[in-house]
């Protein structure tokens, strides 16, 4: 991909962004913080590249050092995302 | 090689990805539909890692093959081969995956729900610091990410991305350690003020900029301290922007932070030609920047004031009762038999209701009300918590039916027709001051009608502290207002009490 085309992308996901946002309902965004906490360590997938390359030992640590922390926050942004929703029931009738 | 790396079916696998993350916020709109969100979130992260695992190790899954007298193709058999011997590496992937999900699970199991925000930045933190360690990573090992041309140089164009993802991913962090400690009490919520601090800042900030220009023009060999130069002063710039702000503008800087998380994901997405992570990046920086901008509004303050920073140090001169004016007293059982008369009571919880663990307490005096048919709603600001949202989820944790719980624009138009305010652990977002006072430090925030409800019961420790802001508050004076000076959560099991006799 040359960089327009990722430029295109990026340019049209901040707006797919903007209003996917702006249609959270406020009583979420708590759940919403930790959400896009989670999905923001997508970045586990440069960490990932670092660590299974071979060639360069300080990399491939450093990626490594790299997927725990992201998968930290994976592991923990979804558990404690999933853990807040469950919390929010209706009204029983 | 430029990016031959990645194969079409890959591409493909992280636009699925990315539009599993745009459903996972999707989700959100409501809390019928939230859970669902999560779980294509979690799918989208799973798709992800796997095609990066896949197309890491399994070259020969290149589809469509590249045809054997192409370029492509002596590529396509260089990395079978580089691979072959490197299955171990694998066995390390996976226990660093293990790791950080035990540390993971582990914690978000535990985690108290009123300690949400500096969990929320610590994650924060994490992202901010994994995203410094790829761009190293990336610079140390250009040939793995495909970001060298013929000449064995790094892309200029990936030297400016990489210099800006490591900048971002250093300021996250280190404004986000900052974010937790101020937050989780471990350094004092007032804010430091250096001398001269605009000028260091703005300074620093320049030298990044100038710095990652230099770093994309120079040839790769002698771009070594440059590269490094911006790590470090990135890493301090972000103590030095959060360390002024004070305690009071948090939510703000956690909201602020999430953002910087996404950009710097997106700015890695950018060197990695990933979609996946460009499609993220975008969204949780708008996300951030959006709540930023709620948080900013509902306090009437401006986003530059925030970030400049000092707030909560001028503000408390203006503080204190002003003179002695009278006031009533209420009881426990006033507030009970006037309640359980009433038809309809709107209850207004602050952050000071959370830090007395009341809000059970609370849940069971609304069931009683409820049962005896009063009608009542719970009004929420948006500021009424340390982060945003973070009331409502105090008062799902005690049970109470997100279909109670109003927003500040949808409930302030039925003070008027309400029997009964109940003010408790809340202060300066029912202060008429902020509609009507100009002097006030929190004119212009939008605060709470509950000066029209036919009576108020305000729960308060005492008569002498003033709010956040430091303001007093006209509502303590008026006719229709009973204070109830007592710990919030004994209070509220007093009225329950009081309500089954």
């Amino acid at each position: 991909m040359d960089f327009i085309s990722i430029l295109s992308i990026f340019v049209m996901a901040c707006f797919v962004g903007y209003y996917v946002v702006w249609s959270v309902t406020p009583a979420l965004h708590t759940p919403l913080m930790a959400v896009t906490n989670a999905i923001s360590s997508v970045i586990i997938v440069g960490a990932l590249i670092a660590a299974a390359a071979s060639g360069a030992p300080g990399a491939k640590w450093l990626g490594l050092l790299g997927v725990v922390l992201a998968s930290i926050n994976i592991f923990g942004g979804f558990a404690v995302t999933a853990r807040m929703l469950a919390m929010y029931k209706k009204k029983d009738k | 090689m430029e990016h031959a790396a990645v194969p079409a079916w890959a591409m493909m696998a992280y636009l699925i990805s990315g539009v599993f993350f745009i459903l996972a916020l999707r989700g959100l709109s409501s809390p019928a539909s939230s859970r669902r969100g999560n779980r294509f979130g979690m799918a989208g992260m799973l798709i992800a890692v796997v095609t990066t695992l896949v197309s890491q190790y399994r070259p020969t899954l290149t589809w469509p093959s590249p045809p054997q007298n192409s370029p492509e193709y002596a590529d396509f058999l260089a990395r079978s081969a580089e691979n072959a011997g490197n299955e171990v590496n694998l066995l390390w992937i996976a226990g660093a995956i293990a790791v950080g999900a035990i540390i993971g699970l582990t914690t978000a199991r535990r985690i108290k729900m009123t300690d949400m925000p500096q969990l929320v930045a610590a994650f924060h933190s994490l992202v901010g610091l994994a995203a410094v360690l790829v761009g190293v990573a990336a610079y140390l090992n250009p040939e793995a990410f495909g970001i060298l041309d013929a000449n064995k140089e790094i892309l200029t164009v990936s030297r400016i991305e990489m210099g800006l993802g490591v900048a971002i991913g250093a300021i996250t962090f280190s404004g986000s350690v900052i974010a937790f400690l101020k937050l989780a009490g471990k350094m004092s919520g007032s804010p430091i003020m250096l001398p001269g601090r605009h000028v260091i800042n703005l300074g620093t900030l320049l030298a990044i900029i100038g710095l990652t220009a230099y770093f994309a023009i120079l040839p790769t060999n002698s771009t070594e301290w440059v590269f490094w130069a911006i790590v470090a002063l990135s890493f301090i710039i972000g103590f030095l922007l959060i360390i002024p702000i004070g305690g009071a503008d948090m939510p703000v800087v956690v909201s602020m932070l999430n953002s910087y998380s996404g950009w710097a994901a997106a700015a890695m997405g950018f060197t990695l030609h990933n979609s996946a992570m460009i499609i993220t990046g975008a969204l949780v920086g708008s996300s951030g920047a959006i709540l930023s901008y709620i948080m900013c509004k509902a306090m009437n303050r401006s986003f530059i004031s925030v970030i400049a920073g000092g707030f909560g140090a001028v503000a408390s001169e203006g503080g204190e009762a002003k003179e002695q004016r009278p006031w009533k007293r209420g009881s426990a059982e006033d507030a009970a038999y006037m309640m359980q008369q009433a038809e309809s009571v709107i209850i207004v919880p602050g952050y000071g209701m959370a830090v007395a663990q009341a809000q059970h307490a609370l849940r069971e005096m609304a069931d009683i009300l409820k049962r005896e048919g009063v009608k009542v709603k719970y009004a929420i600001h948006p500021v009424a918590g340390r982060m945003p949202g973070h009331m409502n989820v105090l008062l799902a944790e005690a049970n109470v039916p997100y279909d109670e719980v109003f927003e500040l624009e949808d409930i302030n138009s039925e003070f008027a027709q309400t029997d009964v305010a109940f003010i408790i652990g809340a202060n300066d977002v029912v202060n008429p001051a902020a509609k009507t006072d100009k002097t006030s430090p929190i004119y212009g925030m939008p605060v709470f009608d509950v000066d029209k409800a036919k009576t108020v019961f305000f729960i308060k420790r005492s008569m002498g502290g003033v709010g956040y802001a430091g303001v007093d508050n006209d509502v303590f004076y008026m006719d229709q207002t009973m204070m109830l000076l007592a710990d919030a959560k004994k209070m509220v099991d007093d009225i329950v009490k009081a309500l089954q006799h």
